[in-house]
Formats: C-alpha cells, sequence, structure tokens
C-alpha cells in the first residue's frame, strides 16, 4: 500500500507492508541508514525520529500509519549541506564516541528545546533520560546541549 | 511481525462495522506503544488491525465540572494541557512518568486504559478518580466504571466488538493530590505506583480520601481501609501512618524476577505515606 509523508521536508511516496515498521521503511526501503536500530522495542531510544515535530521510536509506529504526517531523520537537520549547530557542538564537546546513539540524542534535544529553549542542566537531563548511551556516561551529551542552549541564543 | 491487514476507517461507525465483522481477529490500534511490541514478537496475530487514529477521539474538554478525555488523548497533552493543569493535575502527574518522552508522544489514555497493564499509571488514577468510560459497539454504547471496568491481568470490560471511545473524570480541585512511583530505572513499568487525592473541610478533617494502587495486584487496588482510616480524622502525620499501614496490609502482591511480594508491600506502604503526606499538604494550601 502507499504511504503519503513529508519526509524531512520533502514529499515523498512510499509503498509499505502493513507489517512494516517506520524504522523497516526509512531503513530498509528508502536507505536512510541515519535512523539506527537499537533494541526493537521501544527503550533505547536509538530509532528515535521525529513525527509532526514529536520524538517518537520508529520501531513502534507502523509504516502506514505514518500517512500525511512529517518526519524528521538526523538528515533533515542539515543546514545548507552542513552540520546543525548542535551537531557541531556534540563534536566540540566529545559528545560523540561510537555513535550509535548520537542521531536519537540530537532529534529528541532539538524537539526538547522547540517547547523549552532555555532548561537548565538538570531539565536537559531529564528530557534525555529515554536516550541510551553506553559509550559517554553521558556527562559530555549534557555538556554539548547545555553549550548549544548557551551559544545559540535560545530564548 | 505475522502479515496482517490495515484499515484506518475515518468515521466511528466505520470502525465499529469492522470490529463486529472481524471479532478476536482485529486489533486495535491506537498509539501503538504497547500493541507494536506486542506484534514484533507476535504475542498476538490479529488478521486485521484496526488504526482509528483518523477518529475524532483526541480532545480534552471541561463541562459541568466533569473533565472528558477523548480515547485518543495522548499522554503528552495531559502533561501540557492547562485545562488538566487547573482541573485535575494529577492526571498530568501521573502522565509525567509513563514510559519515555516517545511513549509520551504517541500512546493515548484510552489505549491505557485498555490495554490494562497491571503496572501502568493510568489505569490505577482513573481508579481513584472513578471515571466512567465510555464503550461504543455497532449496537449502541455502555457506559462503565473504572472500578468495573478493569477485570484482571491485560483484561478490561471491553469486548472484541467494542471500542472505548471516551473517558470521563469528575474534577477534583479542592483535592490536593500525589502519584509517588519506585521504577527500577527510568521509563520502566512501576514497581509499585500510588495515588492519593484528599480534600479537607474547614474544620481541618479529611472530607474526602481516595487511594489507589499500581503494581500489587493483576489490575489496579483502590485502598479503601486507608481511606476509610482518613475519612472525618485529622490528617495528622501518625493518621497517615495509620492510613498507609491498613492500606499495606490490605495488599498481597506478587513477586517476579526482580522484586519479592513482601518487598511490594513494604514499598506500597512507604509510597502511600508520602503520597498522602504530599496530598494533604496540597489540599491545606487550597483551602
Amino acid at each position: 500500500m502507499i504511504a503519503r509523508m513529508v519526509l524531512n521536508g520533502r514529499p515523498r511516496e512510499l509503498d509499505v507492508r502493513p507489517e512494516q515498521t517506520l524504522l523497516e521503511a526509512l531503513r530498509d526501503t528508502l536507505g536512510i541508514f541515519d535512523v539506527k536500530e537499537g533494541c526493537g522495542e521501544g527503550v533505547c531510544g536509538v530509532c528515535t525520529v521525529l513525527l509532526d515535530g514529536r520524538p517518537v521510536s520508529s520501531c513502534l509506529v507502523l509504516a502506514p500509519a505514518v500517512r500525511g504526517r512529517a518526519v524528521t531523520t538526523l538528515r533533515g537537520l542539515e543546514r545548507d549541506g552542513g552540520l546543525h549547530p548542535l551537531q557541531e557542538a556534540f563534536v566540540r564537546y566529545g559528545a560523540v564516541q561510537c555513535g550509535f546513539c548520537t542521531p536519537g540524542m540530537l532529534l529528541t534535544a532539538l524537539a526538547f528545546l522547540e517547547r523549552e529553549p532555555r532548561p537548565d542542566r538538570e531539565r536537559i537531563r531529564a528530557a534525555l533520560e529515554g536516550n541510551l548511551c553506553r559509550c559517554t556516561g553521558y556527562t559530555k551529551i549534557v555538556d554539548a546541549v547545555e553549550a548549544y542552549v548557551r551559544d545559540n541564543g535560545h530564548g | 511481525m505475522h502479515p496482517f491487514e490495515y484499515a484506518a476507517p475515518e468515521t466511528l461507525p466505520d470502525a465499529l462495522a469492522l470490529l463486529r465483522e472481524h471479532g478476536e481477529d482485529a486489533k486495535v490500534l491506537a498509539g501503538g506503544q504497547s500493541l507494536v511490541p506486542i506484534l514484533t514478537y507476535r504475542l498476538a496475530k490479529p488478521r486485521l488491525v484496526v488504526d482509528i487514529n483518523a477518529l475524532p477521539f483526541g480532545e480534552v474538554t471541561a463541562e459541568n465540572g466533569r473533565l472528558r478525555l477523548g480515547a485518543l488523548v495522548r499522554h503528552h497533552q495531559l502533561e501540557e494541557s492547562e485545562t488538566i493543569r487547573r482541573r485535575c493535575p494529577v492526571l498530568a502527574d501521573a502522565a509525567r512518568l509513563i514510559g519515555n518522552v516517545r511513549v509520551r508522544s504517541l500512546g493515548t489514555v484510552g489505549g491505557s486504559l485498555a490495554h490494562a497493564d497491571p503496572a501502568a499509571e493510568l489505569p490505577a488514577v482513573m481508579t481513584a478518580l472513578d471515571a466512567r468510560l465510555t464503550l461504543a459497539s455497532a449496537g449502541g454504547q455502555r457506559h462503565v466504571d473504572a472500578r468495573d471496568f478493569f477485570t484482571g491481568l491485560l483484561t478490561t470490560a471491553l469486548s472484541s466488538e467494542e471500542l472505548l471511545v471516551a473517558i470521563d473524570v469528575p474534577a477534583v480541585p479542592a483535592h490536593g493530590w500525589a502519584v509517588e512511583e519506585l521504577s527500577r530505572r527510568a521509563g520502566d513499568f512501576a514497581v509499585v505506583a500510588v495515588v492519593a487525592l484528599v480534600s479537607v473541610d474547614r474544620q481541618g478533617h479529611v472530607d474526602d480520601a481516595r487511594v489507589a494502587f499500581a503494581g500489587v495486584a493483576d489490575q489496579p487496588v483502590r485502598a479503601r481501609a486507608a481511606e476509610d482510616a482518613l475519612r472525618g480524622h485529622e490528617p495528622t502525620t501518625e493518621r497517615l501512618g495509620r492510613a498507609a499501614t491498613a492500606a499495606r496490609a490490605a495488599l498481597a502482591p506478587p513477586s517476579d524476577a526482580f522484586v519479592s511480594g513482601e518487598y511490594r508491600r513494604l514499598v506500597a506502604g512507604v509510597l502511600c505515606r508520602r503520597a498522602l503526606a504530599r496530598a494533604v499538604a496540597r489540599a491545606l494550601e487550597a483551602r
């Protein structure tokens, strides 16, 4: 069946099976590999995408259910072919080690900052508590988000 | 996932006709935060998934001292709605404890109630609030009180051809409230959760008290003994402790791989005392 959606700002038509998840459709059908598969049950946050601006686990969304909606993956953050300032902050602060959790961290953080532009460190930690990282110990990720909030005139 | 057919009806009659036709072979998809993992692990193999997200049940409305939640109201709406915060803040506090932010983006009130996980927050909150649920089928509508809706582990009064469409909650603006829970990690289901609602009259006596637990049995449990121990009395620390002890004494929680039933019972008593103290403090503030 055909699902029409807006993917990273562009209208797309996608041939999906009912039992396909959005994660599978993005990776297996469209080859969008900036969406990673982690636990496959909605716990780890690695497969986070934004659905109409809100973070969702793409492994817990049926592909046909996204018809008519806007899906944003990491590559949707690109600015003029370059990195988003939050991505640059992640680089600068060493918030990336293996990199597997990074797309989910970035999308979750940005969706949170849309609603709460000037959070303190505790609020940032709470906002990211649903995204697991097994390398960094989280400190540098929170550092990076904090620096981005400070340097990018949010609020 | 096993293959299935997918339908996304745009009207309630169409949805109900599908449920009547397919009965046990159909599963209703709301937020999908419980159903999709169940499908992924092949714990259910429906022939048809009925996606109800196109139905107009996503509103929170307030009328005549009641709140009406459409079954498709998402957890994040409970967290963010001004109406909820003013008229029934316990719902906002409970919603914040549900799963993770992604679950709260999509998960729905109706879905949580219909799934009836015994450790979930909203079934216990609705039990404490004496909410009334509206169930629709092709044959018409009926109303079921929350206390009669939950019938066992993941089991409710819903028949296979019925759809939960709305939840009516009596607004309790004069009640102090609290939700306390213990979970093993952020985002996990609660080991034990407790919801407390308390109102205090002009003489400083407890007017109304409602306490409900999640995680202590195969369905939400109302702590009548604790409520009786409070009603009509001054809510002193000693009195709250006595009520919490009464609540604990009435429980016989199950053990699982992580936590013994005895530990659960102990935690239930501690959380109950804390929730009552906080609810009473808020009730006194609101007077």
